[in-house]
């Protein structure tokens, strides 16, 4: 088949679940409350984006305005905690990763350390990022750095030993220094290996996030989840939901087109 | 400026799971600057082990290389590489990879500029430029390594079957190329190739070497003029008498292989 019809199926069966989640709620098979119908959802998810407050041009720009709904915050607020955290994790990750892939006495030093620390789970560490850091932004930028930390890491370690050997022999033979080494070959050739591990790192980022906003703020799609519980606002709690999902789509987009940018003389890439 | 090469009582082995593989047993072999000397020998009897080590990735276990008169401890740029699996930089576009060594030699930029798209244009490859090795074929790739080691301008060349993978006509036009490079130029060619006709054609001197242990068998000079021409009666007498040596190593290699085969 060719592409374009596959989507089109893909499409249609979103639909079809759409189809049949509203029938069950019509023939009353389910508590609207337990499970509400997408069109109370839609609804919802619309109150929930939508500006709370009528056009004030005193209080501010339209923009500002139009950007000052409830869904349209909470998700700035995910977003800001989910990337400063990846930063935060990616940056002592990658110089880190690259050191211990290259040298083997760093490697054997730092290994034994990392394995102990890789199985726990970011979530384990939230009474003690409590405990430092208080509550707020910084223990959920704390927990989501440490989410994206070891993907990238392990990642990073295995592309660097994984440079193939000629490429070193070769730019030894054309007179490369170290530095000249590490920069121009080293680093290139690891790079499918570093992205492969920030997508994932993001991943549990965005996993981490939500986790993190349930405890340790008040704001945020997380938070939000959670608070439309306590009131047993189903349709909100769901809304909450496909926007974590439509989101972490996006990011998994702008990553890959990074990927396609970074990597367009890679081999085996489908464009 | 003197770019000999010496290599005197080497030999070099290597420990296996399956036991010690002797590549190269007692190899020794004087080069002259500018000269022009071809390997000639079957699959696996240590060619690519010998230029490895002229090169300087991976030294001899006993004996000793000079490269005008010191002795080799480590790959430089005097002598430029072309290896058996190309070695191309896939990060990196045609034009980069081929002026990598230039930029590493910090020439402006406008010099390796020009350096480059000379080299190209010589190799056939300017439309090439921008394209990145993955979009080469086998043939293009061998060239681009060609045109990289050249824009190092060195002294001595290794060349690890550069036109193995090159079809009949281009490989004539770069050997022809090779040969005006060289005599012009005046470096010194250690040149491995599989090749009978192409050995005859390029050589000063062609050396034949055995199968485990890797050995010289026989070192002849070639002292026909050039330009040679392949239809010649002496052509054809040298290529007789280098296919019977060759045949008759080329038979232990395949013994060897049926054998390891059988045992597996
Ligand atoms: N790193 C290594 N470890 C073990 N054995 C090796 C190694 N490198 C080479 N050998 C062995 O040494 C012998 C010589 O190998 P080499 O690559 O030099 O052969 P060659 O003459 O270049 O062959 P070809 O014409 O196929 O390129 C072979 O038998 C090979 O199996
Ligand atoms: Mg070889």
């Amino acid at each position: 088949m060719t592409e374009g019809s596959q989507r089109f199926k893909g499409v249609l069966l979103i639909l079809a679940i759409l189809a049949l989640w509203e029938a069950v709620g019509l023939l009353g098979w389910v508590n609207a409350k337990v499970l509400p119908p997408p069109h109370a959802v839609a609804i919802k998810w619309w109150e929930y984006l939508a500006p709370q407050q009528p056009y004030d041009p005193d209080s501010g720009s339209r923009l500002a305005w139009l950007l000052s709904g409830e869904l349209i915050q909470d998700a700035m607020g995910s977003l800001y905690r989910v990337l400063a955290g990846f930063i935060v994790g990616t940056l002592l990750a990658l110089p880190m990763g690259l050191l211990m892939g290259a040298s083997r006495q760093v490697y054997q030093l730092c290994n034994p350390l990392l394995q102990i620390l890789r199985p726990i789970p970011p979530i384990a560490y939230i009474p003690l990022s409590i405990l430092w850091f208080g509550l707020g932004n910084p223990p959920a930028i704390f927990l989501i750095a440490i989410g994206a930390f070891f993907p990238v890491l392990m990642n990073t370690i295995a592309g660097v030993r994984a440079v193939d050997g000629i490429f070193l022999r070769a730019a030894r033979n054309l007179g490369a220094s170290r530095s000249t080494i590490f920069l121009r070959v080293i680093l290139p050739a690891s790079t499918p290996y570093i992205l492969t591990g920030m997508r994932i790192g993001i991943g549990t980022a965005f996993i981490v996030v939500i986790v993190a906003e349930m405890i340790a703020v008040n704001n945020g799609l997380g938070f939000r989840i959670l608070e439309a519980r306590e009131y047993f606002w189903s349709d909100k709690i769901i809304a909450g939901m496909l926007t974590i999902g439509l989101i972490g789509l996006a990011i998994d987009q702008a990553m890959s087109l990074l990927n396609n940018h970074l990597l367009r003389w890679h081999r085996g890439l489908e464009h | 400026m003197d770019s000999s090469i010496v290599i005197s009582g080497v030999n070099k082995t290597f420990p296996t799971p399956h036991g010690v593989v002797v590549a190269l047993q007692d190899i020794n072999l004087e080069i002259r600057t500018g000269e022009f000397v071809c390997l000639l020998g079957p699959s696996g009897c240590g060619k690519s082990t010998l230029l490895n080590a002229v090169a300087g990735f991976s030294l001899p276990s006993q004996g000793l290389i000079k490269v005008n008169g010191q002795a080799v401890t480590q790959p430089g740029p005097d002598r430029g590489m072309v290896f058996q699996e190309y070695a191309l930089f896939p990060w990196m576009t045609v034009a980069q990879n081929v002026g990598f060594g230039l930029e590493i030699k910090k020439l402006p930029k406008a010099d390796i500029r020009s350096r480059v798209d000379a080299l190209l244009k010589l190799l056939k490859l300017s439309e090439f430029a921008e394209r990145f090795p993955r979009d080469l074929s086998g043939g293009m790739r061998q060239r681009v390594a060609i045109a990289r080691i050249l824009a190092l301008d060195s002294p001595i060349l290794l060349m690890d079957e550069p036109f193995g993978a090159l079809d009949a006509l281009t490989r004539r036009s770069l050997q022809d190329e090779l040969l005006r490079i060289w005599s012009e130029l005046g470096k010194t060619v250690l040149f491995v190739t599989h090749s009978i006709e192409e050995s005859i054609f390029l050589a000063d001197r062609i050396v034949v070497m055995t199968y485990r242990p890797g050995t010289i068998k026989q070192d002849i000079r070639v002292t026909l003029p050039r330009p040679r021409d392949s239809a010649s009666p002496e052509f054809n007498g040298l290529k007789r008498e280098l296919s019977e040596l060759v045949s008759s190593e080329q038979a232990r290699h395949e013994d060897a292989e049926r054998r390891a085969l059988t045992t597996d």
